[in-house]
């Protein structure tokens, strides 16, 4: 009896304890992670969560190139710059791409519909980063820190505002009519919708009120990747140039002051065109850039970014190591016939920038699945500008890529002058035209005594190839969707036609319509 | 704390155990034979003395000889199988006639927390026993059952050695999160085969652990039984929706030692290999395309000169042996087994191996005077692994049949590669050597395993009728390894800073759970009822730790970003459990069970965090009325309903509520000025999680005839799933991410069941035993979103094809099954040939998108699926095979898709690879991944087993021989074109083939 008593009593006991120990163990906490108050509590933590907010426009995750923020999309497609340079390019003259991918073929026949999964990575991707600023400005608000640290915080909350302001840009141009949301709505809010020109208002607002308090460090003064105030102006400027387009008012005048601000900040121009697209180019020497999405081979993996844009331009008889990826080469885009006629020569010996690999491609498409049809581009390699391929090499490139550089003011200026704006001069437009045209030429051999409207969207088809602004360029001229305007295989045939006018906007992802009931589809689509 | 308090209970009660031995008083010798209702005698039959120690079991002629105290006056005849009977001390002599328990009278059933007599179910469960578990080479236990229920659908994942299977219920019960039962051993519920990081445990994905059921040695298992509907499940509560598989180890049956040594010996063969071209058909096509179009002889001057089979090259006839050797008896009061296992396995893939050594104590003491009764389990397994590199398989079937497996120079350890025409250097992107990826990649992992329990029932003194339950129980698991690629090798060259590939890997987890109940029996006769009352409390927790290790490359330098943030990753959930049933019995003819069970996970927010699931069944055993009790024909008949709700959080991540930052990996940095900053990365997160509940209803019919010579069961059920875990687009700017997991949706399966038992002959020399099982499930995805306000939203796209960049095969449609198929309408010529690009425009808009143009086509999963198996005896002989067959299910064939093109042999990226013929029928110049050409009808009738089994009979000094000889995976029947149409998701790409085995095996008992 004493054993089996002794049997009860352990039994109970156990029970006993069991009971009032385990129910704390409901509450378990993961072992890696901290809150956001433990982040925002020391200067280098804050300034690890203000790389998320730069990271989310170079990366597609934070856990190698596997990895991605967003769902619903191939995770190696889910970075930022693949899906713009998709969306911005594929649609236009400047490229097409042999692949079967999801979404990628709809690009150039000029029908995609709110289903196409590129659309919804890149709608998804400018909103991750918007939302990964509102909450680094909303947490940053509670970090207790002075002197230098609160100097250093209260810039990055406002290289947040300014990223964010940058990525409603974005869905202004691409979707028009986005969901909303800032740094007031909690995580889990719905968003609300807000109409084009509203957005213009706001981004307008934002950047202007960066602008008057000083917010971000001065022009060309802020640590390499990091946003000054040269790219306030630089935004804003290519804000009013598409004004027009955006609300119906032209704001031309507008474009002149800011790019005017930004001419006189003292960038200048790279002197060989084509460094602007090397390994190197993040270089303290390449005082053209404005801002640039910073990647690196060892460090910032990922399948997107110019790792995408070199990789995917080699193909057919080019060799992968010859461009610094050794491991690489996915033969997929190429540039249709307008481009290269765009320039006096192919080869380049004229124009610098005429940077074609012709070797075995047809210059004409017959199939657009076909990697041959079609001049092949050599403009972003990852090589430097000694010919030398970052140590380590293999598939992920180095190269940065540029979000803005002074060569894009220079051209603004000229063409928003040639718009009718005031506060520029004619003489002075030509003046900045032919600086470009010159460091083209290497010489005066291309400099222009006049120039037009058309002049400045061929200079600026020459100057910005792949640069992921020709969409909104044929958009403002009017080219995009018009028949005024063909380039082979556009709206799927291979002589060209035109489509609907509904197509110089974006749809709304059908998934997220769904998913919100605060959104209305743009007009046109279902 | 936790396992320290453990350990001192364990050595008490082992103790406790080892002071009970008392000594034997006066003894008497009786003698006797156990033979079945046809006078056949049964072997193995354990003999007790009721109330005392000790005990024997019946040879293989039936006989027994035992010693018992001279107080003995009855002796308890039980075995599996059979009804359990209870005889007087008589004489010296006694004979016995045990009736077959396959019947519904006298058969106890291990239930959730407990056993009843089978007749007294009033659930849908069903039980497989040793007799009728499939034979052969049977690696991992849930083999054992293929076949051989109505409603649990067992689907091998491969052909690898120890890999798990897809086991179902009763259709799917979740879309985005865990399907498959929980497995519960000897009363223990084991952890979640899926893991809380989302990846499941497969030994490709955590290599050196298996899922709980794989670390079991089958010959140690004694019954299978399957909880199917909500109201024998709900005692699980929340992690039974997908319903619980019950595992029954061998245990000690008292009496003299008796010892069981078993050994097969397996060779596996590949049963049938990918359609592709010959090196001579290949050579002529390519030709044939030059002819054509000149400018494609730059590959025709690829081609090589030799003759390949590659599936030749990286196939081959595996050998498995196994042997197991088991002792089982009674030490004094204690009754044991001991078992040993060692098996060793080759995979039909070269290099691919899978050495196991088990071992399992089983013992089962009774003391104080029966009213203490503990039970102590202990299974250990250690394996050690080469895992095959499975990307060889894909390989062998792209791989140019004109090239020779091996190059003449010394690059890349003299395996021939594809180069880069003008560098020479390797082609980065084309496929690789599959001699190569086999021979040059080493990958050894090593595991230990160990799961084990002590339960302890005290019958408490106080209340006759009262126990108090103690089950105290741990799964413990350590796998490690290491895994290198020379420098020479073509998948390693690119690697930075410099060639070569090492890697280590390490992963814990440890399970503990703790179970106290009470419980508390009543028969009172004077109102002919019966009751049975259980409160439990029970406590489980699951860590799981993966270590994290830089790669190295050849030299020791750390490969590029892959040193570790965190040393390790570990996560870990908890569950609280409060239990309470109620069972009353009236005259034995009307059952009523009742159960509650509220559970408490941590991975829920403190709002959501408890969850409650009732049950309630009833039965009417009509049988038992006076108005059929007399029936000759009629021996069984019962009539049960049930209703119950369970619920699910498995699959689910750990912390999934809890908003947190966390630090980006060493290659994802960012570079801020002159450094790389890792970034502190936001977690989405979802504080409104809850349970995923599954509401089901069942009604069923038990039955037997002719002396329950023909006896089944007949169930039909609806189960409906509400808040389900759905992976789904959530509105863009309202969480750190667009797509996530939240509950959302619902669905149904509805379904019915036969199991169909019948014995057409029986008789002393010769018998026959019939097993069929049919099952029909359907099931419709109810609702997906909240608002579904957009009538263009088509659904979650899902099942991600080889082909392309994330393209997607399958979607989620309200209105339609999970998973179906969502393709494009293929058009055909004249001739019957489908027309590159030639689908139907389904939304009349002129072009062909692959989208909008899209439908619902078919479902993976098999509405119909059937089972049969067949016993004959025939004096010392028995002939066994079991059947199974699934009809309606679909089959995307990915390898013919992804390689039945032009394009696809000659590679813009200028290397060959070897076509699917499906490309003589197609003449597809570029893949048409969508068409619907590729979704076919995999119905099967497959032949998994074969077995004939000899009776030696006495080899001398008490030796009983019985020799056999297995055939598995013997035959199918089936109109799809792959290799297998049994694919678990419908999409067929290179999977690794399932071996046809042949076994021989010899089995001794002394």
């Amino acid at each position: 009896m004493r054993l089996s008593f002794l049997t009860i009593a352990t039994v109970s006991a156990a029970a006993v304890l069991g009971l009032v120990s385990c129910s704390k163990n409901l509450d378990r906490q993961p072992p890696n992670s901290i809150t956001a108050s433990q982040v925002f509590s020391t200067a280098a933590g804050a300034k690890e969560a203000l790389a998320k907010v730069y990271g989310a426009y170079a990366l597609t995750g934070s856990n190698g190139s596997g990895s991605s923020d967003l769902g619903g999309i191939d995770a190696g497609t889910s970075d930022f710059i693949r899906l713009l340079w998709d969306a911005n390019e594929l649609s236009t003259d400047e490229a097409v791409c042999a692949w079967n991918d999801p979404g990628v073929p709809d690009f150039h026949n000029l029908n995609w519909t709110s289903s196409n999964t590129i659309l919804l990575g890149l709608y998804a991707r400018c909103m991750y980063q918007i939302t990964a600023a509102n909450s680094f400005i909303q947490q940053a608000s509670s970090a207790k820190f002075s002197g230098q640290d609160a100097t250093d915080l209260a810039h990055y909350v406002a290289e947040a505002r300014f990223l964010r302001a940058f990525q409603y840009w974005e869905m202004m141009d691409l979707f028009g009519n986005p969901p909303f949301v800032t740094d007031k709505d909690p995580i889990g809010t719905i968003p609300k919708q807000i109409s084009r020109s509203d957005l213009f208002t706001y981004v307008e607002s934002e950047l202007k009120s960066l602008d008057s308090a000083n917010a971000l460090v001065p022009a060309m003064q802020n640590e390499y990747g990091r946003a000054d105030q040269a790219c306030v102006w630089a935004l804003l400027a290519r804000m009013y140039l598409n004004a027009q387009v955006y609300t119906g008012t032209a704001r031309y005048t507008d474009a002149i002051t800011y790019a005017s601000k930004v001419i006189g900040a003292g960038y200048s121009l790279m002197p060989v065109y084509h460094n602007l697209f090397l390994a190197d180019n993040n270089s303290p020497t390449n005082k053209e850039q404005i801002l640039s999405i910073a990647y690196d081979g060892n460090n910032t993996q990922n399948y997107g970014g110019t790792t995408f844009i070199i990789n995917a331009e080699i193909g057919g008889s080019m060799v992968p190591a010859n461009y610094g990826v050794p491991a690489g080469g996915w033969g997929g885009n190429r540039v249709t016939a307008n481009i290269p006629n765009l320039f006096p020569d192919v080869s380049g010996t004229a124009d610098k920038r005429s940077l074609f690999y012709t070797n075995g491609q047809n210059k004409q498409i017959q199939a657009i699945g076909t990697f041959t049809d079609g001049y092949a581009s050599t403009k972003f390699q990852n090589v430097t500008s000694t010919g030398a391929t970052p140590a380590g090499a293999a598939t992920y490139a180095s190269t940065d890529f540029p979000l803005f550089r002074l060569a894009e003011q220079y051209l603004i200026y000229a063409e928003a002058v040639l718009r009718g704006g005031s506060g520029g001069s004619a003489t002075q437009a030509v003046a900045y035209f032919n600086k470009i045209r010159e460091r083209a030429y290497g010489n005066t051999n291309g400099d222009v005594t006049s120039i037009t409207l058309q002049d400045i969207l061929d200079e600026r088809g020459r100057e910005f190839t792949w640069e992921c602004l020709r969409r909104s360029d044929l958009i403002r001229f009017g080219d995009f969707t018009s028949q005024s305007y063909l380039w082979p295989w556009k709206g799927g045939v291979s002589s060209g036609t035109g489509a609907d006018s509904h197509f110089n906007i974006f749809p709304l992802p059908a998934t997220d319509v769904n998913a919100n009931p605060n959104l209305t589809q743009n007009p046109g689509y279902n | 704390m936790r396992k320290k308090r453990l350990l001192v209970k364990a050595g008490v009660l082992c103790m406790l155990v080892l002071l009970a031995f008392p000594a034997f008083s006066q003894q008497r010798l009786i003698s006797g034979k156990v033979s079945d209702s046809t006078g056949a005698p049964i072997s193995g039959v354990t003999i007790t003395p009721q109330g005392a120690a000790g005990g024997t079991t019946t040879g293989s002629d039936g006989t027994f000889h035992l010693s018992v105290s001279s107080g003995t006056r009855f002796l308890i005849i039980s075995s599996v199988g059979y009804a359990t009977q209870r005889v007087p001390v008589s004489g010296a002599t006694i004979q016995v006639t045990l009736a077959s328990a396959s019947s519904l009278q006298t058969e106890v059933v291990v239930i959730g927390y407990g056993t009843q007599q089978k007749r007294d179910l009033t659930g849908a469960i069903s039980v497989v026993g040793t007799k009728d578990f499939q034979k052969g080479a049977i690696t991992t236990p849930d083999q054992l059952i293929a076949g051989k229920m109505a409603g649990v659908q067992v689907t091998s994942n491969s052909g690898a050695p120890g890999a798990s299977s897809t086991i179902r219920i009763r259709g799917i019960s979740s879309l985005n999160s865990n399907n498959a039962p929980l497995i519960v051993i000897d009363g223990v519920e084991m952890p979640s085969s899926v893991n809380s990081n989302g990846t499941s445990d497969d030994r490709s994905t955590v290599a050196g652990i298996a899922n709980p059921l794989d670390l079991l040695n089958p010959d140690d298992i004694e019954t299978v039984t399957v909880l199917k509907d909500a109201s024998a499940a709900a005692i699980y509560g929340s992690r039974a929706s997908a319903g619980v598989i019950l595992v029954t180890t061998k245990k000690g049956r008292g009496g003299k030692p008796v010892f069981n040594a078993n050994t097969t010996l397996t060779a596996g063969t590949v049963a049938k290999k990918v359609s592709v071209l010959t090196a001579g058909q290949f050579r002529s096509y390519i030709n044939a395309q030059v002819a054509q179009n000149p400018a494609d002889s730059v590959y025709a001057n690829m081609m090589g000169s030799a003759n390949t089979d590659w599936q030749n090259q990286i196939f081959q006839t595996a050998i498995t042996t196994n042997d197991n050797i088991s002792m089982s008896g009674a030490a004094g009061k204690t009754p044991y087994r001991l078992s040993l296992g060692y098996h060793d396995e080759q995979g039909i893939l070269k290099t691919d191996n899978l050495q196991r050594g088990t071992v399992g104590v089983h013992l089962t003491p009774r003391l104080l005077d029966d009213n203490l009764k503990i039970e102590l389990n202990l299974n250990g397994a250690v394996t050690k692994s080469r895992f095959a590199n499975q990307g060889a398989i894909g390989a062998a079937i792209a791989f140019d049949p004109t090239q020779s497996p091996y190059s003449k120079s010394n690059q890349f350890g003299g395996y021939y590669e594809w180069l880069n025409r003008s560098t020479g250097l390797l082609s980065a992107l084309a496929t690789r050597n599959p001699l190569a990826l086999l021979e040059q990649d080493n990958n050894i992992g090593y595991s230990a395993n160990s799961v084990g329990n002590l339960h302890v029932d005290y019958a408490l003194p106080v209340l006759p009728g009262l126990h108090a339950i103690a089950n105290l129980a741990y799964d413990i698991s350590n796998g490690h390894g290491t895994r290198t690629q020379p420098a020479n090798s073509a998948q390693a060259i690119n690697n930075s800073p410099g060639p070569g590939y090492q890697s280590k890997y390490k992963q814990n987890n440890t399970y503990v759970l703790e179970e106290y109940s009470l419980n508390y029996i009543k028969d009172v006769p004077s109102i002919k009822s019966n009751f049975n009352v259980l409160g439990l409390y029970s406590y489980a927790n699951n860590l799981i730790t993966p270590y994290n290790y830089a790669s190295l490359d050849a030299k020791g330098d750390t490969i590029t970003g892959s040193k570790p943030v965190y040393p390790t990753s570990p996560y870990e959930n908890t569950l609280i459990s409060y239990v309470g049933r109620f069972i009353y019995t009236y005259d034995q003819r009307y059952i009523l069970t009742a159960s509650i069970r509220a559970d408490g996970s941590s991975r829920f927010a403190p709002q959501n965090r408890w969850g409650t699931f009732p049950a309630v069944s009833v039965a009417w055993h009509i049988s038992r009325e006076e108005f059929l009790r007399n029936s000759n024909w009629l021996s069984d008949l019962k009539i049960r309903g049930s209703y119950g709700v369970t619920g699910n959080q498995d699959g689910l991540a750990d912390y999934a509520y809890i908003p947190s930052y966390s630090l980006s990996g060493n290659n994802s940095l960012y570079q801020l000025g002159p450094s790389f900053y890792n970034m502190y990365t936001p977690a989405a997160y979802n504080p409104a999680f809850k349970w995923e509940q599954t509401t089901s209803t069942n009604v069923g019919v038990d039955f037997g005839l002719f002396n329950n010579r023909i006896n089944g069961s007949v169930d039909y059920y609806n189960k409906s799933i509400s808040n389900l875990f759905n992976s789904v687009f959530i509105p863009v700017g309202s969480n750190f991410t667009n797509q996530m997991t939240v509950n959302i949706g619902t669905m149904k399966d509805q379904g019915f069941e036969l199991n169909l038992n019948a014995t057409p002959v029986r008789g002393r020399k010769f018998s026959w035993d019939l097993n069929f099982n049919f099952t029909y499930n359907k099931n419709t995805i109810t609702k997906l979103t909240n608002g579904n306000k957009n009538s263009n939203f088509l659904g979650d796209q899902v099942g991600v094809i080889g082909g392309g960049t994330g393209n997607t095969i399958q979607i989620q449609t309200v209105g339609y099954g999970a998973n179906s198929f969502f393709v494009l309408q293929q058009i055909y010529d004249k001739s019957g040939q489908p027309i590159e690009g030639g689908y139907a425009d389904l939304n009349r808009n002129g072009v062909i998108n692959s989208l909008t143009d899209a439908y619902h086509y078919k479902s993976p999963f098999p509405p119909v699926a059937m089972g049969f198996s067949s016993t004959f005896n025939y004096d010392r002989w028995s002939l066994t095979l079991v059947a199974r067959s699934n009809i309606g299910n679909y089959v995307y064939n990915n390898v013919e898709s992804g390689m039945g093109a032009t394009q696809y042999i000659m590679n813009p990226l200028m290397y060959l690879q070897n076509a699917s013929t499906s490309i003589y029928k197609t003449h597809f110049y570029s893949p048409q991944y969508f068409s619907d050409y590729y979704v076919e009808n995999a119905s099967f009738v497959k032949l998994d087993n074969v077995g004939l089994t000899y009776n030696v009979g006495k080899i001398g000094h008490g030796a009983n021989l019985r020799v056999s000889a297995y055939c598995q995976n013997v035959f199918v029947i089936t109109k799809y074109d792959g290799i297998d149409p049994e694919v678990y998701n419908g999409i067929d790409n290179n999977i690794y083939p399932r071996p046809r085995n042949f076994t021989l095996g010899a089995s001794i008992n002394f």
